[in-house]
C-alpha cells in the first residue's frame, strides 16, 4: 500500500489546533455553566450536576466504538481498503476505552451520594461495563503484531460491535424484570428544560470536541509509526536485494564459462 | 462435495480425535466439575442458597469449560502444521467452521449432561420444565460454540492466545450467560413461561454468531 | 507454451523480514524445476507462496492461471505441497489421515487405500500417525500429495527424511509426472539426486531467483 503524505493526518494541522483550542474553551465554559449557572436539582441536590459529565462521556463511549466499527468496516471493504481506516479504528478505540472508564466511574460517583451505594446494577451502567471489556479485548488484540493484524482487528471490532445492541437489550430486559429504578433514567426522562438542557447540550459538544482533537493527535502518531515501519521495510528489502547481487556475482565468478 | 458433507467430514475428524485422545473427557469435564465444587465451597452450603444460585453457577462452569474445549479444538491444528493442511485441503472454510463448531457443541452437550447431574446431586434443585431446560441449553450451547470457534481461529497461532481468548470471548457471550441462567431459573424453581422469551434471545444469538462465524472463518484462517 | 507459474518481482514478508525480495520465475507445463540455494535463501517461502500459504507484499504471482492476489483458493485445488511438516493428526491412523485428505479433495475414499499401497504403507495403515517413524510419516505425506492428482506438485526437500523405499517411490512419481501433464518444482539440497530428475535449475539467492543455466544443464544440452 503506497503511503502518501495526505493520509498522515486526520485533520489539517490548523483545523486540529483550532479544535483543540475550542475544546479547551468549551470545557471552561462548561465548568462555569455546570457548577455555577445551572440550578441544583430539587431531589438530588448538587450531586446531580455530575450528569453534565456522565451523559457526554457515555455518549462518547458509544460513539467512539461506532467510529471503530465504521473504520473496521471500511478497512475490510475491498474498494475502500486503506490503512487510514485501521488507524482511525485503533485511535478511536483508545479514546473510547478512556471515556467508557470515565462513564463507569462517574456513574459510581453519582450513585453514591444519591443511593448510598458504589455500584447500582443499573441497566445502562452494566451495558457500559460490558462495553468496557469489549474495548479491552480489542485493544489487547491490537497489541499483537504479525501478518494480517489489521484484518484480524477489523473483524474482531465488527464482531464485538454487533454484540453491543444484544447486550444492551438483554441487560435492559434483565433489570426491568427486577424492577429496579435507576438513578439516571429518572433524571433524563424528567423534563429538563432551560438552562439545564442548554448546559447538557453544551457538555456534549465540548466533550465531542475533546474527542475529535485527541483522535486527530493519536491518529497522527499512528501514522508516524507506520511510516517508520515502512521505511525500515524498504531498507530491509534493499539490503536483501544487494545481498543477492553480491552472492550472484560471486557464484557467477566461480562458474567458469 | 456438498457443504453439509464437508462440515460432517470435519466434525467427524475432530470427534474421532477426541475419542482417541480423550482430552475433553479426562481434562475439560473434570475441570467443570471442580469449578462446581469450588463454588459450593465458596458459598455457604446452606441448601436454600445453593439451589437459588445453581443455574448461574452451572452456566459459569460451562462457559469456563467451553473456553478450554475451544482452545483444544485449535491446538490439534497446530501440531504437524495441520492448519496448512486444512487451508490446502480445498475445503470450504465456512464448512470447516460449522464442522469444528459442531464438534465443540457436541462435546459441550456431554459436559452439560454430566454437570447437570452434578448440579442436581450437589445443589438440591427442583425440576419444573425439562423441555425448557433442554431447549435453552441447546440454544446456548450453539451460541457459545459458534462464538468460541470464531474467536478460536482468530487467536490461533498468536502469541499469548491462551490468555487472550477468554478476554475476547467472555464479554461477547454475556447475553448467553444472562439468557441461559434466566431460562434455567424459570425451568427449575421458577415459572417456566417466563423462560421461553429468553430462549428466543439465545436462539437469535446462536443464529447471528453462527452466521458471522461462517462469514469470517475463511479470511481469519488465511492469516499467515 | 503454457505457463504454470509466473512470478514478477514477488516480495514476501515473514514477520517483517523480506524472505522473498523481488523474485521472478517462469515455469512451463511439464517442467521439472529444481530450486537450489543456501539455507535461508527463500526456497521454502517461494514454494509456500506458490501454494498460496503466504501472501504477496508486492509484485504479481500467477499459478495455474489464478492470480494469487485475488484467488488463492482456486489454485490450491489443483496443486499439492509436500512441506516440512506432514499436516497430519497424531491421534488418527495413517489410513484415517489420508482418507480425510482425499475426501476433502473431493476424491473417493478408496483412493486413499490405493495411495497407501503405492508408497508401501499398506501394512502400517492402521498405526497412529504419532507412532509412525519419521520416514513413514514422510511417505504418508507424499501419499497425500500424490493422491490429490495435482497439476502442480511442489516438493520441499522431499528426499530429506525419506528412507530408501520412499525415495524410490518419489523418484518414480517425479519421472512419471511430465507425461501426465503434471509440473513439478523441487527445492532440494541433494543436488546430485535432484538434478537427475530435473529438466531445469534455478538458484534462489537472497530471496531472488537467479536463472542461469548451470553447468550440468549446459553439459546435457
Amino acid at each position: 500500500m503506497t503511503h502518501t503524505a495526505d493520509d498522515a493526518n486526520l485533520l489539517p494541522r490548523r483545523v486540529g489546533a483550532a479544535v483543540g483550542l475550542f475544546a479547551l474553551a468549551a470545557l471552561v465554559v462548561l465548568a462555569i455553566l455546570g457548577l455555577a449557572v445551572a440550578p441544583p436539582d430539587d431531589v438530588q441536590g448538587d450531586a446531580q450536576r455530575l450528569m453534565y459529565l456522565h451523559v457526554p462521556t457515555a455518549w462518547l463511549a458509544y460513539l467512539a466504538f461506532g467510529v471503530t466499527a465504521l473504520g473496521s468496516a471500511l478497512y475490510l471493504w475491498p474498494r475502500t481498503r486503506s490503512n487510514v481506516w485501521d488507524r482511525l479504528a485503533g485511535a478511536s478505540a483508545e479514546l473510547g476505552v478512556v471515556f467508557t472508564a470515565l462513564t463507569l466511574v462517574l456513574g459510581s460517583l453519582w450513585g453514591r451520594p444519591v443511593w448510598g451505594i458504589w455500584w447500582a446494577w443499573d441497566a445502562r451502567l452494566v451495558s457500559t461495563a460490558v462495553l468496557f471489556f469489549l474495548y479491552l479485548g480489542y485493544l489487547a488484540l491490537r497489541r499483537i503484531p504479525g501478518a494480517g493484524r489489521e484484518q484480524r482487528c477489523a473483524i474482531a471490532a465488527l464482531v464485538a460491535f454487533v454484540d453491543v445492541p444484544i447486550v444492551h437489550f438483554s441487560v435492559e430486559w434483565w433489570r426491568t424484570l427486577h424492577q429496579e429504578g435507576t438513578v439516571f433514567n429518572e433524571e433524563l426522562s424528567a423534563q429538563i428544560e432551560g438552562v439545564m438542557a442548554f448546559t447538557l447540550v453544551w457538555a456534549v459538544v465540548a466533550f465531542t470536541a475533546v474527542y475529535v482533537f485527541f483522535l486527530d493527535r493519536r491518529y497522527r502518531l499512528l501514522s508516524l509509526e507506520e511510516e517508520d515501519e515502512r521505511q525500515a521495510l524498504e531498507q530491509a528489502i534493499a539490503d536483501r536485494i544487494a545481498e543477492g547481487r553480491g552472492r550472484a556475482d560471486a557464484v557467477g565468478a566461480g562458474v567458469g564459462s | 462435495m456438498s457443504f453439509a458433507r464437508e462440515s460432517l467430514l470435519v466434525a467427524a475428524k475432530d470427534l474421532r480425535i477426541e475419542a482417541r485422545s480423550r482430552v475433553t473427557l479426562y481434562q475439560v469435564l473434570p475441570f467443570g466439575v471442580v469449578v462446581l465444587l469450588l463454588f459450593a465451597f465458596a458459598l455457604d452450603p446452606d441448601r436454600g442458597q445453593l439451589s437459588r444460585v445453581a443455574p448461574g453457577l452451572f452456566w459459569v462452569a460451562v462457559l469456563l469449560a467451553a473456553l478450554l474445549a475451544v482452545s483444544r479444538a485449535f491446538a490439534i491444528e497446530i501440531d504437524n502444521g495441520a492448519r496448512d493442511g486444512l487451508r490446502l485441503s480445498g475445503l470450504d472454510p465456512a464448512a470447516i467452521f460449522v464442522g469444528k463448531a459442531a464438534a465443540v457443541a457436541a462435546e459441550l452437550v456431554v459436559l452439560e449432561l454430566v454437570l447437570g447431574v452434578g448440579v442436581f446431586l450437589l445443589y438440591d434443585v427442583e425440576l419444573r420444565s425439562a423441555g425448557l431446560l433442554v431447549v435453552a441449553a441447546l440454544a446456548a450451547t450453539v451460541g457459545v460454540a459458534a462464538t468460541g470457534t470464531l474467536y478460536g481461529v482468530l487467536v490461533a497461532g498468536l502469541r499469548a492466545r491462551e490468555t487472550l481468548a477468554p478476554v475476547l470471548v467472555l464479554p461477547v457471550v454475556t447475553p448467553v450467560m444472562l439468557g441461559a441462567t434466566r431460562a434455567w431459573e424459570a425451568g427449575l424453581d421458577g415459572a417456566p413461561s417466563e423462560g421461553w422469551p429468553w430462549v428466543a434471545l439465545l436462539g437469535l444469538f446462536a443464529l447471528l454468531y453462527g452466521a458471522l462465524g461462517t462469514l469470517v472463518f475463511g479470511p481469519l484462517l488465511e492469516e499467515t | 507454451m503454457s505457463l504454470v507459474v509466473r512470478l514478477r518481482s514477488a516480495v514476501c514478508l515473514l514477520d517483517r523480514y523480506p524472505a522473498l525480495a523481488g523474485a521472478d520465475l517462469d515455469v512451463e507445463r511439464g517442467d521439472v524445476l529444481l530450486l537450489s540455494g543456501a539455507n535461508g535463501a527463500g526456497k521454502t517461502t517461494l514454494l509456500r507462496l506458490l501454494a498460496g500459504l503466504v501472501s504477496l507484499q508486492s509484485g504479481t504471482a500467477e499459478v495455474l492461471g489464478h492470480d494469487l492476489a485475488r484467488d488463492r483458493r482456486g489454485a490450491r485445488r489443483e496443486l499439492a505441497l509436500l512441506g516440512h511438516e506432514t499436516a497430519c493428526y497424531d491421534d488418527l491412523t495413517a489410513r484415517e489421515n489420508l482418507r480425510f485428505a482425499v475426501e476433502a479433495a473431493g476424491k473417493p475414499a478408496a483412493d486413499a487405500d490405493a495411495a497407501l499401497e503405492r508408497v508401501g504403507l499398506a501394512r502400517r495403515a492402521d498405526v497412529r500417525h504419532g507412532r509412525l517413524s519419521a520416514g513413514q510419516r514422510r511417505r504418508l505425506a507424499l501419499a497425500g500429495a500424490l493422491a490429490r492428482q495435482p497439476r502442480l506438485l511442489l516438493l520441499d526437500e522431499p528426499h530429506a527424511g525419506l528412507d530408501g523405499e520412499g525415495r524410490a517411490v518419489l523418484d518414480d512419481a517425479v519421472r512419471a509426472a511430465p507425461m501426465a501433464g503434471t509440473t513439478v518444482i523441487i527445492a532440494s539440497h541433494e543436488l546430485d539426486r535432484a538434478r537427475a530428475l530435473a529438466t531445469r535449475e534455478v538458484e534462489v539467492v537472497a530471496g531472488q531467483c537467479v536463472a542461469r543455466p548451470a553447468e550440468w544443464e549446459l553439459a546435457r544440452a
